[in-house]
């Protein structure tokens, strides 16, 4: 099976802020596989380094050491991020570009020929439920339709790998529902899905696999039903119990 | 070069819907009444003070628009955060560049054309004649100079995070540059060492942008520029701007982007 996301002996260092402290570590010799076909779920507490790892997999970040490859080719190059589709937490696209100029000016990016680059416009705006909009300038959705724009823009190219960074967050129940179904169409589809989240119920019901951070260092990596039965108990208190948080006896 | 040309796209789209193009329209208006306005004299040797006025408001405001329009352009994308989608696409830092520098060299290109459109219709019709190679030497020219600015701008987008102090500073060198440029070896001359020897640095260093500026080939239809040396001072724009491109491609390369 071909590995989709592979990390080795990844190091990042930023400049702290903080006075007498030079450098602060973010990940410290993290190593993780995510094979085809997974959905992944990457978990931690604020601060261990989730985001970061997410950074240097999207190209905005250079590891201070390590590397890191998507699809065999090493993150630094460009086309390494051909094949994936990224939904940030927050999303801000060009407001003054209504939806179907914004997915069009995606599909430009991508090289997608034009007759292709409709069809999928299409789909996609379909599958978001934003068909209805797309003639609107982006400034005049609403937050959950920005959010649709922005996994719309993330489809758009048809990806092999999807990278979501909280992807529900701020939604309402029905836009986290449609995010579920989304992710389970995907991962029917043969299609592989890296994400981070704080709702582990939602993480539980979709993942097969996570991996847990705390303070830049993997805790732990497996499948969901294997830790879920390893420590008796359901994600949310496997997460607790591993990042050393005081559980009441 | 499709990534180039659809980021360029979004620039252009920006301008427009952002209405900032309309202060052209203004701009223009402006230049038909004031064209306008010799009737009202009616003393036809006031036309070339006139024709003077007119082009150095042209050239304030191409200025303007170049450099307010560059300035934003990098820092606006940080600050709405628009380019963590773009980047996490398959797009390098250097086309984003090329992107930017495009888009706001093609708007400035439509601006100038707009204003010296409608400047030449206007003298054109007092003066019952349009030396439209004299404009077209003339237009190139201001287009050249101010791709050389945007790209400066977009560098200095890259060193200053406030859009406006730089484009306070780009702007301030740009009206320095036009307006002593051509003297600085003069200062030089008079100065002791190492004055000397730093000044003469900055005249041979420094873009001379008051090369492009050929307002008299309009205001007193002088001969042509020999078209040889109009080329080679295209190339000469050319070469700082692909200098100062390379530049904020350089600092722009590795620095990180955090969501």
């Amino acid at each position: 099976m071909e590995s989709v996301v592979k990390i080795e002996n990844l190091q990042v260092e930023y400049r702290s802020k903080e006075f007498g402290q030079r450098t602060k570590l973010a990940v410290n010799g993290l190593n993780l596989v995510v094979q085809q076909g997974e959905v992944f779920g990457f978990l931690g507490p604020n601060g261990a380094g989730k985001t970061t790892t997410m950074n240097v997999l999207l190209g905005f970040v250079n590891a201070t050491s390590g590397v890191a490859y998507l699809f065999g080719t090493n993150v630094r190059e460009p086309i390494a991020r051909q094949r994936i589709g990224y939904l940030p937490e927050l999303t801000y696209y060009y407001k003054f570009l209504t939806g179907k100029e914004l997915l069009r000016f995606y599909t430009r990016v991508f090289n997608i020929p034009s007759a292709e680059a409709e069809r999928r416009i299409d789909e996609v705006l379909k599958l978001v439920e934003l068909n209805g909009a797309h003639q609107r300038q982006i400034k005049t959705y609403s937050k959950g339709m920005q959010q649709r724009i922005g996994l719309a823009q993330a489809l758009i190219n048809n990806p092999d790998l999807l990278i979501l960074d909280e992807p529900t967050s701020g939604l309402d129940p029905v836009g986290r529902m449609k995010v579920r179904e989304i992710i389970q169409r995907l991962k029917s589809e043969g299609k592989t899905v890296f994400f981070s989240s704080h709702e582990l119920g939602e993480v539980e019901t979709v993942c097969d696999r996570v991996a847990i951070l705390c303070d830049g260092e993997l805790k732990v990596a497996g499948r969901v039903n294997e830790l879920v039965e390893k420590y008796q108990t359901n994600l949310e208190q496997v997460f607790l119990k591993i990042i050393g948080y005081p559980l009441p006896p | 070069m499709n990534v180039i040309w659809a980021i360029a796209i979004v620039v252009l789209k920006e301008l427009y819907r952002r209405k900032d193009f309309y202060v052209l329209f203004v701009l223009t208006a402006l230049i038909t009444l004031t064209m306008g306005s010799v009737n009202f004299f009616n003393d036809h040797s006031i036309v070339r003070y006139l024709k003077e006025f007119c082009l150095l408001l042209i050239w304030i405001s191409s200025l303007v628009i170049a450099i307010a329009t560059a300035a934003r352009q990098i820092p606006a994308e940080r600050e709405n955060r628009t380019i963590f989608p773009l980047l996490a696409k398959p797009v390098s830092r250097a086309q984003l560049i090329l992107g930017k520098f495009s888009g706001c060299w093609l708007a400035c290109g439509v601006c100038l054309l707009v204003f010296y459109f409608f400047f030449g219709v206007i003298a054109a019709s007092r003066e019952h004649q349009w030396p439209v190679a004299n404009y077209f030497q003339a237009l190139a020219l201001h287009w050249f100079a101010l791709g050389v600015l945007v790209a400066v701008t977009l560098l200095g987008s890259i060193v200053f995070a406030a859009p406006s102090s730089n484009g306070t500073i780009i702007f301030v060198i740009a009206v320095g540059i036009l307006a002593i440029g051509r003297h600085l070896n003069k200062v030089a001359l008079q100065l002791a060492e190492p004055g000397r020897s730093i000044v003469y640095a900055i005249y041979y260093l420094i873009p001379h942008l008051e090369l492009f500026d050929v307002r008299d080939l309009i205001i007193h239809d002088l001969p042509l520029v020999p078209w040889h040396i109009w080329a080679l001072a295209l190339l000469y724009a050319a070469a700082y701007t692909a200098f100062f491109l390379g530049g904020a491609w350089l600092l722009f390369r590795r620095r990180p982007l955090t969501t």
